[in-house]
């Protein structure tokens, strides 16, 4: 399947892919400002950029083959869509356990207690867009959306 | 932060960040994105706020922010109003009676000098002779540098004997010689695959040939100037070329200076220097002190090499420049860099970049011309630099006698580059002139040689579409073809030196 690959190299921690992920998360997915001042609560953004300079990268859900959080879920929230292989959490039968993310092994689940409690994270915006949000809104091509390559599969 | 160091400086804020508040969204890339620290986050307000003093004016954050909430303005401060004492001067005065040190800058000359380029006007095709449609018809922009014999012996309806070493260029405009140290190595391979998917060449400058890089080699002029930073055998026979530096059009007659903090192990290695130190190129080379001298270092250079590569000089604009020319055709170069006074630089002292050199027009003319009068033009190959702005200056260029030109300014500026003249500091907040490994990820290779090569392959169609309109479908028959040009609001005395007619003649 196709998953979103950081480039770490080329990653300037500038944070526009988490600005595009929490605009088309939200109601208003063609306006950022309208994203960010209408909407409420506000949508987490699913990609985390992690810095440690000069290095920083764009992590977010590899929608693992054998996901462990699909395992630990204890309502079946977080389940493989079938079409597009990703790993998505239904937010109507979360409640917000933590379990998902106590075994993600790439903190890649986050905590979003802004409304009812529900483990946020990357569902490649559905499929919605020929490519995911963070990818198209990244000015440096540090995000590829691209399916594995053989070294990694 | 804010409001500390007021009192002790006389500067004021020299441009006025406008934060259209119903955009912010406090998104904070502007806070990440700037290296001078300008925009910064207060937690107990929950607000971004803008320290104007830090701002270079790069754009880096206006082009960034997602919302369009920023502009960067002159600042609407502003001093009493004196035509003679104007702001850059009073402000100049301030800075040098807080450092007591020699003013600093980067980029081109910017003084409102007049542009000569566009003082001249092409001609195209009417009635009396056809002009041709490029994309119909072929359109020839091949270009061979280096010299040519006075005439060409055939036997069996084959060329008897070698030609001398030529360039092959396939559009005439090369990436102008820039060093890593003062751009970074993502800037240089940028304008290396650029280079080499256009069919042309870039230039290492003067701080050797990056081992990334040899791969490049065949669409790379290698330089060896002042300071021999990183010049080697393997490093002559990589290059397609080997140019001698002897000055360049922002700074002549001043060597380089590449502090130490930018000198990491890369640049160490490839310059051949311990880590950590200086490196200072010489004003002068200290094994030429004449012609003859120089004489030398060309045939050294051509021995190394085995007589394969053409060997060019390069030289300032300056004020006798057709003689010293001349002096360089004959001592043996295959092709002669003339760097105008507005050529652009890393970093180079304030007055000496506005004040020093001649414009490139001028020189090219009065170079070409001269070349020509004493029956030497064929030996010797002429590119010129130092603010070639767009296809139409090359063309003009080609028409007073270059070549080929060589272009820098405008090849950064298609990566990103926004002239904020402040590549001396290091922070370039492009990733272009810094080696700070956190800046020089912001320039993506990948994207900056599309951009580049997109650069080439523009100036390239807009170089045919004006050829065709003078009823030329080779760059060849411009060459040199001054009739192609008039002058436009240009006394007698700079139509003379331009060697063109005025408009209307």
């Amino acid at each position: 399947m196709k998953k979103v690959y950081p480039r770490e190299e080329y990653c300037t921690g500038c944070g526009l892919c988490q600005v595009h992920c929490v605009t088309a998360h939200s109601p208003y997915k063609s306006n950022i400002v309208k994203a960010y001042k209408k909407t409420f609560p506000r949508p987490l953004p699913r990609v985390i950029v992690e810095e440690q300079r000069p290095v920083s990268f764009a992590l977010q859900c590899r929608h693992c083959e054998d996901a462990p959080c699909i395992k630990a879920c204890i309502t079946g929230a977080m389940h493989r869509d079938q079409a597009t292989g990703a790993v998505i959490n239904d937010e109507s039968r979360c409640v917000g356990c933590w379990t998902c993310i106590l075994v993600c092994p790439y903190g890649a689940v986050a905590r979003d207690e802004r409304g009812k409690k529900v483990a946020s994270k990357c569902d490649l915006c559905s499929g919605i867009h020929e490519v995911p949000a963070c990818v198209a809104g990244c000015p440096n091509g540090a995000l590829e959306y691209r399916a594995e390559t053989e070294s990694e599969a | 932060m804010f409001f500390m160091a007021i009192l002790k400086s006389f500067l004021t804020p020299g441009f006025l960040i406008e934060r259209n508040k119903e955009r912010c969204i406090q998104c904070l890339v502007c806070v990440r994105q700037c290296a001078n620290e300008v925009h910064y986050y207060d937690d107990e307000e929950g607000e971004v706020y803008s320290d104007e003093m830090k701002c270079v004016n790069c754009q880096r954050c206006v082009a960034m922010c997602p919302t369009r909430a920023l502009a960067v303005r002159r600042t609407t401060n502003e001093l009493r109003e004196n035509a003679n004492w104007t702001p850059e001067v009073i402000r100049s005065i301030y800075i040098q009676a807080e450092t007591g040190g020699v003013l600093l800058t980067g980029m081109g000359n910017d003084r409102p000098y007049p542009v000569y380029w566009d003082h001249m006007l092409l001609n195209a095709s009417q009635v009396t002779n056809p002009s041709i449609d490029p994309l119909r018809e072929p359109m020839e922009c091949k270009t061979l540098l280096g010299r040519k014999p006075a005439s060409l012996v055939f036997e069996n309806g084959r060329l008897k004997g070698k030609l001398p070493p030529q360039l092959e260029l396939d559009v005439p405009v090369m990436f102008s010689a820039m060093s890593f140290g003062s751009i970074s190595l993502n800037a240089i391979k940028s304008l290396a695959l650029a280079a080499r998917q256009e069919g042309t060449f870039f230039n290492t400058g003067e701080g050797g040939l990056h081992k990334d890089l040899y791969q490049y080699g065949d669409n790379c002029i290698v330089q060896v100037a002042s300071g021999r930073f990183g010049v080697h055998v393997d490093y002559l026979e990589a290059g397609a070329a080997i140019e001698i530096k002897i000055g360049q059009g922002a700074k002549p007659g001043i060597g380089g200076h590449l502090p130490g903090e930018k000198v990491g192990k890369e640049i160490s290695e490839t310059r051949m220097i311990p880590q950590g130190t200086d490196a200072l190129s010489p004003a002068p080379h200290h094994d030429i002190y004449s012609i003859e001298d120089l004489r030398q270092l060309i045939f050294s250079l051509k021995e190394a090499t085995g007589y394969r590569k053409p060997v060019g000089v390069k030289i300032a604009a300056v004020h006798n420049v057709a003689a010293i020319a001349s002096g360089i055709a004959r001592a043996g170069a295959d092709y002669i860099a003339i760097d105008g006074y507005r050529g652009g630089t890393g970093a180079a002292p304030l007055r000496i970049r506005d004040n020093v050199g001649i414009p490139v027009e001028f020189a090219l003319a009065a170079v070409d011309t001269r070349l020509r009068e004493e029956g030497i033009r064929n030996e010797v190959s002429l590119v010129v630099a130092g603010s070639i702005r767009n296809s139409a200056d090359v063309v003009k260029a080609v028409a007073l006698g270059a070549d080929a030109v060589y272009i820098a300014s405008a090849a950064l500026l298609a990566l990103g580059c926004h002239m904020c003249q402040k590549c001396y500091t290091g922070k370039c907040n492009w990733g272009i002139a810094t080696q700070d490994p956190y800046l020089t990820r912001r320039l993506n290779p990948e994207l900056g040689s599309q951009r580049a090569a997109n650069l080439l392959r523009a100036w390239k169609h807009e170089i045919q579409e004006m050829l065709g309109g003078m009823g030329l479908n080779a760059l060849e028959s411009l060459r040199g073809n001054r009739l192609m040009l008039r002058g436009i609001g240009l006394t007698e005395k700079e139509l003379k030196i331009l060697g063109i007619k005025a408009a209307g003649e």
